[in-house]
C-alpha cells in the first residue's frame, strides 16, 4: 500500500504538483491498480527472458552524417517564452 | 453520398460526377450537423477546401490516386503541419504542429483531404473517450452511451457518416474497442507496419497507427496508403506492404479459425457472446473450419499492461515541461515549480495516474518486481499466440466483453474499466495485428464487434476474411438512425 508520503515522493519524481486532496484521491486509485497488478507475483517466470519489444530485431544503423537541418525559426514560434532565438526559463544559476 | 464506399467515391470523382470540393463541403456540413457528438476537436474549412481544390486540379490533369480528393479524418495525435494537434490535452491545447506525421505525408501524397482532427482520450489513455480535455464524445447509436476509446472521435465520425474513413491508434485496443462500440470496421496493423513518425507517443512498445472505416474493403484502401517503410521511425519495419485490395477476394474457404476457450468465460456478456458465436457459424458456412485454441496467460494481460504502458508513458510524457512547446503555468517561483505547476495544470487525472504508476514501477527497488516481471509475462503471452497460430490462420472472438455503456457509468472505477480491455490488450503485448468488424447488436440495440486477430504481417488475410463476412452479411451497412 502506498502511503501519502510515497505518493508525494512519486509526484516529485514525476514533476507533478499534487494538492493534498488530489493526493488522497489518487492514493486509493493507485492502490487499487497495484492490487490488480499484484496478480503477476504468483506467476513462475524462472528462466523467461524479458520481452522489451514485440519485434526481435536489432536497431538499424545509418551512415554517420548530419541529417537534421536547422529549423529554429520554425520551432521557436510555438514555444511559451523565447527571446533572440533562445528558450526562456526561470533563472537557475545566480 | 455519406454511405458510399471509398471505391464508389473514388469512381464518382474520377468520372467528374462530383468534385472534391463538393465532397469535402458535403462532409464538412455533416460534421457541423453532428457537432453535438463532439467527435472533432478541430475543423478548418479553409485548409480542407484548399486541399480539395488541389485534388480537383490533380484529377483534371490525370494521375490521381484512388484516394485523391477524398476527405479523411485524423485522430488528434497525428501531427499535421499548420493544424492544431492537441492529443485532447490542455498541455497541447494550442500546439500547432510544425511538421507532418509520416501517415499525414502519405495521405497528402495520395491527394486525400484532411477533414479535421478527431477527439480522443487524453494522450490515448482511456477506453470511453471520457478523458478528453475537450469533453466526452457521444455514441451516434445512442447519445447517452460512450463511443469507446481512445479513438472515440474517429469511431463516432465514421459511424455517423461524418467521415468516409478516419485514422486511429491502438495501444491496448483503442481502435478495435471503439470500432466495436460504434459498429464500424477498425484495423490495428502489426507493430512496425505503419510509421509512428509524428504520431504523439504514449507507450512506444505498444503503440501502432491504424484506421477505422465502414468496411474491410475501405480499410484495405486506407492501409495501402498508411503502410510502408519510413526510416524516421526506428521501429518501422523495412518490409514490403502487401496488395491488400487485391487479396480481398480470397474468401473464407479453408480458413482455420482459432477460437480461444478463455474468450468465452463468465466475463463475456451473453448479448455480446451470441452475435460472436453466430458470426463464427457464418464463417463455417463459408467453408472455414473452427479449432479450439488456448491462451492460458490471457488473464495476466491487463496487469502486465498496467505496468508496461504507464512505465513507457511516464518516460514519454516527461517531454511536456513547458519549455519548447505546449502549455506553461502562468505563475511559478522557480524552474522546478514551473515544471510541477505546468504538468499539474496541463495533464488530466487519468494521465497523472498513469504517470505516477509508471514512475513507481520504474523506481529504485521496484523495477524487478514490476517492470522486469511484466516483461517476462509479456513473453509468455506472446508464446501463447505463437502456439495458437501453429493450429490456426486467424483467431476470432469478442473485441469487448460488453456493448457500449452509458457515459459516466464506469468512470469512477478505473480498474473495472481497465479490466474491460482483456480481449484487446494481449494482441498489443504480442505486437500482433487485430481488427474489429460489426457482427450484430446487443442490449439496448448497441453494436457488437467481432475481433479478428492475425499472425504477424497477415493484414491481407485478415482483411480478406473480414471482407468475406461482409459479402454475406449487412451489419457493416447499418447506420445509426439519427445519421442515416
Amino acid at each position: 500500500m502506498l502511503s501519502l508520503d510515497q505518493i508525494q515522493r512519486l509526484a516529485h519524481l514525476a514533476r507533478l504538483e499534487l494538492a493534498d486532496a488530489e493526493a488522497r484521491a489518487m492514493r486509493q486509485q493507485l492502490n487499487d491498480i497495484l492490487a490488480m497488478v499484484d496478480q503477476m507475483a504468483a506467476v513462475d517466470t524462472t528462466d523467461v527472458a524479458p520481452m522489451s519489444h514485440p519485434q526481435e530485431v536489432t536497431q538499424r544503423l545509418r551512415e554517420d552524417r548530419v541529417t537534421e537541418a536547422d529549423q529554429r525559426a520554425l520551432f521557436q514560434p510555438i514555444a511559451p517564452a523565447v527571446d533572440d532565438g533562445l528558450y526562456l526559463v526561470p533563472k537557475v544559476i545566480e | 453520398m455519406h454511405n458510399a464506399t471509398l471505391a464508389e467515391l473514388s469512381a464518382k470523382l474520377a468520372r467528374k460526377e462530383v468534385s472534391s470540393v463538393e465532397v469535402t463541403r458535403y462532409f464538412l456540413e455533416r460534421v457541423a450537423a453532428g457537432k453535438a457528438l463532439n467527435a472533432f476537436i478541430t475543423v478548418d474549412e479553409e485548409k480542407s477546401l484548399a486541399q480539395a481544390r488541389a485534388a480537383d486540379e490533380r484529377i483534371a490533369k490525370g494521375g490521381a490516386h484512388p484516394l485523391t480528393g477524398i476527405p479523411i479524418a485524423h485522430k488528434d495525435l497525428f501531427c499535421a503541419k499548420g493544424w492544431r494537434t492537441t492529443c485532447a490535452s490542455k498541455i497541447l491545447e494550442n500546439f500547432i504542429a510544425p511538421y507532418d506525421a509520416h501517415v499525414i505525408e502519405q495521405f497528402n501524397a495520395a491527394g486525400a483531404v484532411i477533414l479535421g482532427k478527431t477527439n480522443m482520450d487524453e494522450f490515448a489513455m482511456g477506453s470511453s473517450n471520457e478523458n478528453s480535455y475537450f469533453g466526452p464524445v457521444k455514441n451516434p447509436w445512442d447519445t447517452k452511451a460512450v463511443p469507446g476509446g481512445s479513438s472515440g472521435g474517429s469511431a463516432a465520425a465514421v459511424a455517423a457518416r461524418m467521415a468516409p474513413a478516419a485514422t486511429g491508434t491502438d495501444t491496448g485496443g483503442s481502435i478495435r474497442q471503439p470500432a466495436s462500440f460504434t459498429g464500424v470496421s477498425g484495423l490495428r496493423p502489426t507493430y512496425g507496419r505503419v510509421s509512428r513518425y509524428g504520431m504523439v507517443a504514449f507507450a512506444s512498445s505498444l503503440d501502432q497507427g491504424g484506421a477505422l472505416a465502414k468496411s474491410a474493403r475501405d480499410l484495405a484502401m486506407v492501409l495501402d496508403v498508411m503502410a510502408g517503410f519510413d526510416a524516421r521511425d526506428s521501429t518501422c519495419m523495412d518490409r514490403p506492404k502487401d496488395d491488400y485490395v487485391g487479396a480481398l477476394a480470397r474468401g473464407a474457404k479453408g480458413l482455420r479459425i482459432g477460437v480461444p476457450r478463455e474468450y468465452f468465460s463468465q466475463d463475456l456478456a451473453r448479448d455480446v457472446g451470441d452475435p460472436i458465436l453466430a458470426a463464427i457459424e457464418e464463417y463455417k458456412k463459408q467453408g472455414a473450419t473452427v479449432v479450439e485454441v488456448s491462451l492460458p496467460n490471457q488473464h495476466l494481460s491487463v496487469p502486465v499492461y498496467y505496468v508496461l504502458a504507464p512505465a513507457e508513458a511516464s518516460s514519454n510524457l516527461s517531454r511536456y515541461d513547458g519549455v519548447r512547446y505546449g502549455y506553461r503555468a502562468p505563475e511559478y517561483t522557480d524552474l522546478l515549480d514551473m515544471y510541477k505547476k505546468t504538468r499539474a495544470q496541463g495533464f488530466g487525472p487519468e494521465v497523472k495516474r498513469r504517470i505516477l504508476i509508471g514512475t513507481y514501477v520504474l523506481s529504485h527497488g521496484y523495477y524487478d518486481a514490476y517492470y522486469l516481471k511484466a516483461q517476462q509475462i509479456r513473453r509468455l503471452i506472446a508464446r501463447d499466440f505463437a502456439a495458437a497460430f501453429g493450429q490456426c490462420d486467424l483467431i476470432m472472438g469478442p473485441a469487448a466483453p460488453c456493448v457500449a455503456y452509458d457515459i459516466g457509468a464506469k468512470i469512477t472505477d478505473c480498474v473495472q474499466m481497465y479490466l474491460d480491455d482483456l480481449y484487446t490488450i494481449p494482441i498489443n503485448l504480442a505486437g500482433l495485428p487485430g481488427m474489429s468488424i460489426p457482427c450484430g447488436f446487443g442490449n439496448k440495440g448497441r453494436p457488437v464487434g467481432l475481433q479478428i486477430v492475425g499472425n504477424y504481417w497477415s493484414e491481407a488475410l485478415m482483411l480478406s476474411a473480414a471482407h468475406a463476412f461482409q459479402q454475406v452479411t449487412d451489419w457493416h451497412t447499418r447506420t445509426p438512425p439519427a445519421f442515416a
